[in-house]
């Protein structure tokens, strides 16, 4: 089946003589060659998210941030369908941020899920007004009319386009009873449409947040202390001002809320070099304040420490010592993983310009009202004196749900009274981020002589989200314990213990987060367990996954063990898992459920020379409904490039309190010569929909380090394998 | 004054020297295609092409093109095109960020060598990091357009 396209009138690509299916591009242009560009007075409004005029072109607003989840295209893809819309006239205007949109954050893969049913509602709706004016006009049932591919037909043929209803449909009310449409009929929900934005990505006219430009506007760069909170004590600017294009060094304050700016020296220059220039030539002599003591070993060893004796328990069942001490084996792991960087390819920028009472803030922000608060409040203004532009993201994975970066653009901007890009340097990135927590984690588990688990104890330290918005919280809380207390598996004597843990640095969600940990030591472990029971992983796993669930569970939201069996065993099959591998190859497995999506992957490694190669990554995911695929296959892949760079390279460390690592130098990402090939599969379902851009990261790392053991008999309980010189 | 010659059109500016091409190009000319990743030659986002060569802009100084040829993503040239019909068809882009770089480096790597292997993929396009992980897309787009010039001819 081939792709749904929205070829627009300005399409780039002029039919240059190809005679496949790159064809569709030019054979559709002439469509709408004689359609006028001007903007026509009187659209028709039914809600917030669509826009009609009277030509039939169709604007619908994306609420979410675009950072290649495919959002802009899949949450208005419902809308269309829903409304029997041509795509081909649609256009998508992304929205502000604004409280009328509902929530706006995008993060926890949580954009479809939430607002698949509301698109569907606001798509239905427009369908029943269009189709109501229609028989108005006619003078018919509305009952004998129907809407098909941007028109409305009349059981005897008669059609109106839609647009040529505009008039009418403002005069109607919103029909109160809602009729949806039956998914058997929906023609882009479920099936492969191309990113709305495709052509913009690649002639280079999509405009992220580093590419907005006003007239006269300044570039910044701040430096900001290495430590975490620390402040200027003094700095001198005389080297910095002699860089041709800087124009003004000062200092700029601490906010102190979760997402407030850093603080440190800022530098506003005619453009971006001239800007890191003056940076670089500034010298400063800093604060380090109280984490100023940060050393990353020393903090493993700690928290390794507090893991190894009792902590709080958090939740208990049966008798875990009496398990131990009558099992007929005992097995006990400890897994440590390091803070990581989001790294997205787009540093955090913002444009804002202040002016005497309101201020315009152009920036790619995952959560545009987190923006909008942070800058209201730190210039004082009202609600709707602050516009908080969304642009394009050049990725996002968590990091640009924290608008630190926004309001220094807004304190920037007021102190110099001009509009100014705020751009961090790679380094500013891979240094004063939101990272993810650090973690160590104990396993201790007993198997009976026929290889069951019969008790499971699971204990884990880190620094908590929840450190970031009440610094006193040193304990992990919320999810970041139901994510391994709520483990299906169908163990008798069970229990989740907690160990402390300060922050030392800001601590933020990076995509999948705790899911990294948990789903890293849980699944490491039971591969351990299931070959001290000397079985095989797949069996061992679906045994412990215990009883199936109801056809009616399969169908909801609840968490279904059925379903999580199912993507392991399909995964298993895909691979050929059991099956003869070529000489010198082994494979591994991880299952895990999150963001209430069920994920499993086999990974094929080989070794060469004591290096690892990854051949391959079989993923099966259920995420109930689908609405793009080609989004959820392309979510797929990249996870299991994530995954791996996780698996591999990340690595955050701190030493005196300031971050060691730099750039892509020394943070490293996995790179094409590395990348393997990667084969997805979408389980079928009805159930509503569940996450997808996170759910696809956490079972790379685990099928990884199996998959070693299996070929080398080594097992690798720390995180990043080039600790162990492995890639 | 310097002039540059940027995707067939000459530009005359302001700018020091020694500024890197991507921030002239970016800052000064408006052309906002040609991306900052890392600055240190480290993630090809940057990378445009010199006279056919392909270039980290991030680490060229504007001096060192003047009287040479620029081409950046926003330029149209043969191979480029074609190339960007088959990122299309093959969805390669999430987030687009990284994107330009890789076209230019796939550019380079076609301008040179008409029907590579997938080694010969991996060596020419390693310099670029592309953080959503399309790689496997990537490659698949660029042996898609060694077919779409066979078409072509
Ligand atoms: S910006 Fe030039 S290589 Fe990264
Ligand atoms: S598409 Fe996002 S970095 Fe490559």
């Amino acid at each position: 089946m081939s792709d749904i396209q929205n070829i627009s009138r300005r399409s780039f690509i002029k039919n240059i003589g190809l005679t496949s299916g790159a064809l569709i591009i030019g054979s559709h242009l002439s469509l709408f060659a004689n359609e006028t560009e001007s903007v026509l007075a009187g659209a028709f409004q039914p809600n917030l998210f669509v826009e009609l005029k009277p030509d039939g072109s169709l604007t619908l607003i994306a609420s979410r941030s675009e950072m290649g989840n495919g959002v802009r295209t899949s949450l208005t893809s419902v809308i269309a369908d829903e409304m029997e819309a041509d795509w081909n006239r649609v256009s998508v205007e992304q929205a502000i941020g604004h409280k009328k949109y509902g929530d706006q954050n995008t993060d926890g893969s949580r954009s479809v899920r939430y607002l698949y049913e509301t698109m569907r509602k606001m798509g239905a709706t427009t369908r029943m007004i269009l189709i109501s004016a229609a028989a108005q006009k006619w003078k018919v049932l509305e009952s004998e009319c129907h809407a098909e591919n941007h028109f409305i037909v009349h059981k005897n043929g008669k059609k109106i386009g839609f647009g040529d209803l505009v008039e009418i449909a403002k005069t109607i009310e919103a029909p109160k009873d809602i009729i949806l449409k039956d998914p058997k009929d929906f023609k882009y929900i479920g099936k492969n449409l191309k990113s709305i934005d495709v052509e913009k990505y690649v002639t280079g006219s999509a405009i992220f947040g580093l590419d907005f430009r006003l007239p006269n506007m300044k570039f910044a760069a701040i430096a900001r202390c290495p430590v975490t909170f620390g402040t200027v004590k003094s700095f001198d600017k005389t080297e910095a001002m002699k860089i041709p294009g800087v124009e003004a060094v000062f200092e700029i304050e601490r906010i102190e809320t979760p997402f407030g700016a850093l603080g440190g020296v800022a530098v506003v220059a005619s453009n971006t070099w001239a800007a890191f220039k003056g940076k670089e030539a500034l010298i400063i002599e800093w604060d380090n304040g109280k984490n100023g003591s940060y050393d990353s070993v020393k903090y493993m060893e700690m928290l390794t420490e507090n893991v190894h004796k009792p902590g709080v328990v958090s939740k208990t069942r049966g008798n875990i010592e009496a398990a131990f001490s009558a099992s007929a084996k005992v097995i006990e792991s400890t897994y440590q993983l390091p803070h990581l960087s989001h790294a997205p390819m787009e540093v955090p920028n913002t444009v804002a310009w202040v002016k005497e009472n309101s201020c315009e803030v152009w920036c790619p922000t995952q959560n545009p009202q987190a923006a909008h608060e942070e800058v209201k409040n730190y210039l004082g203004f009202d609600d709707e004196k602050v516009i908080i532009n969304v642009t394009l993201l050049g990725g996002g994975f968590g990091r640009k749900s924290k608008p630190d970066y926004v309001v220094e653009a807004a304190i920037i901007s007021k102190a110099i009274k001009a509009p100014v890009q705020v751009v961090w340097t790679r380094e500013d990135e891979t240094q004063h981020g939101y990272y993810h927590t650090v973690s160590a984690q104990y396993m201790k588990a007993s198997l009976d002589e026929k290889g069951n688990v019969t008790g499971w104890l699971h204990r884990f330290a880190f620094p908590p989200i929840k450190s970031t918005f009440d610094p006193t919280a040193d304990y992990p809380n919320g999810w970041e314990i139901t994510s391994a207390s709520e483990v299906p598996f169908d163990i008798k004597n069970f229990q989740i213990e907690v160990g402390q843990a300060p922050a030392m640095v800001r601590i933020g969600w990076l995509r999948s987060v705790i899911n990294i940990p948990h789903g890293f030591s849980i699944n490491v472990f039971t591969d351990e367990l299931a070959h001290a029971a000397n079985q095989d992983p797949l069996a061992f796993n679906l045994k412990l996954l215990g009883e199936d669930s109801t056809p009616e569970d399969n169908k909801s939201n609840k968490f279904s063990a059925t379903r999580l069996k199912n993507v392991l065993k399909k995964a298993a099959g895909n691979a050929g898992w059991g099956k003869p591998l070529p000489e010198g190859h082994a494979q591994g497995l991880a299952v895990h459920y999150s963001f209430m999506s069920y994920v499993a992957s086999v990974v094929e490694v080989s070794m060469v020379e004591g290096i690892v190669k990854i051949h391959k990554i079989n993923t099966v995911i259920d995420c109930g409904i689908v609405v793009n695929k080609n989004t959820v296959i392309a979510q797929m892949e990249g996870a299991a490039i994530f995954g791996m760079s996780l698996a591999f390279y990340g690595k955050i460390t701190a030493k005196d309190g300031a971050i060691e690592q730099s750039n892509f130098g020394d943070y490293r990402m996995v790179r094409m010569n590395e990348a393997p090939k990667i084969e997805v599969e979408i389980v079928e379902s009805t159930a509503p929909p569940t996450g997808v851009g996170e759910p696809g990261v956490p079972v790379i790392a685990p099928a990884i380090v199996n998959a070693i053991f299996k070929l080398t008999g080594k097992r690798y309980r720390n995180l990043p394998l080039s600790d162990y010189e492995l890639v | 004054m310097i002039t540059l010659v940027v995707n067939k059109k000459k530009h005359n500016l302001d700018a020091s020297p020694d500024m890197p091409l991507l921030w002239a190009l970016r800052d000064t000319l408006g052309l906002t295609g040609t991306k900052y990743g890392c600055g240190v030659g480290a993630c090809g986002a940057c990378k445009i092409l010199v006279n056919d060569e392909v270039t980290y802009s991030c680490l060229t100084p504007v001096s060192a093109a003047v009287g040479k040829e620029i081409t950046t993503v926003e330029g149209a040239t043969p191979n480029l095109q074609l190339l960007q019909i088959a990122w299309i068809e093959f969805n390669v882009p999430q987030c687009g960020f990284c994107q330009p770089g890789q076209l230019i480096a796939a550019t380079s790597l076609l301008n040179s060598n008409s029907n590579p292997t997938d080694e010969e993929i991996d060596d020419a396009m390693s310099g670029n990091i592309c953080r959503c992980g399309t790689y496997q897309r990537i490659k698949k787009a660029i042996h898609h357009t060694v077919e779409l010039k066979k078409q072509q001819k």
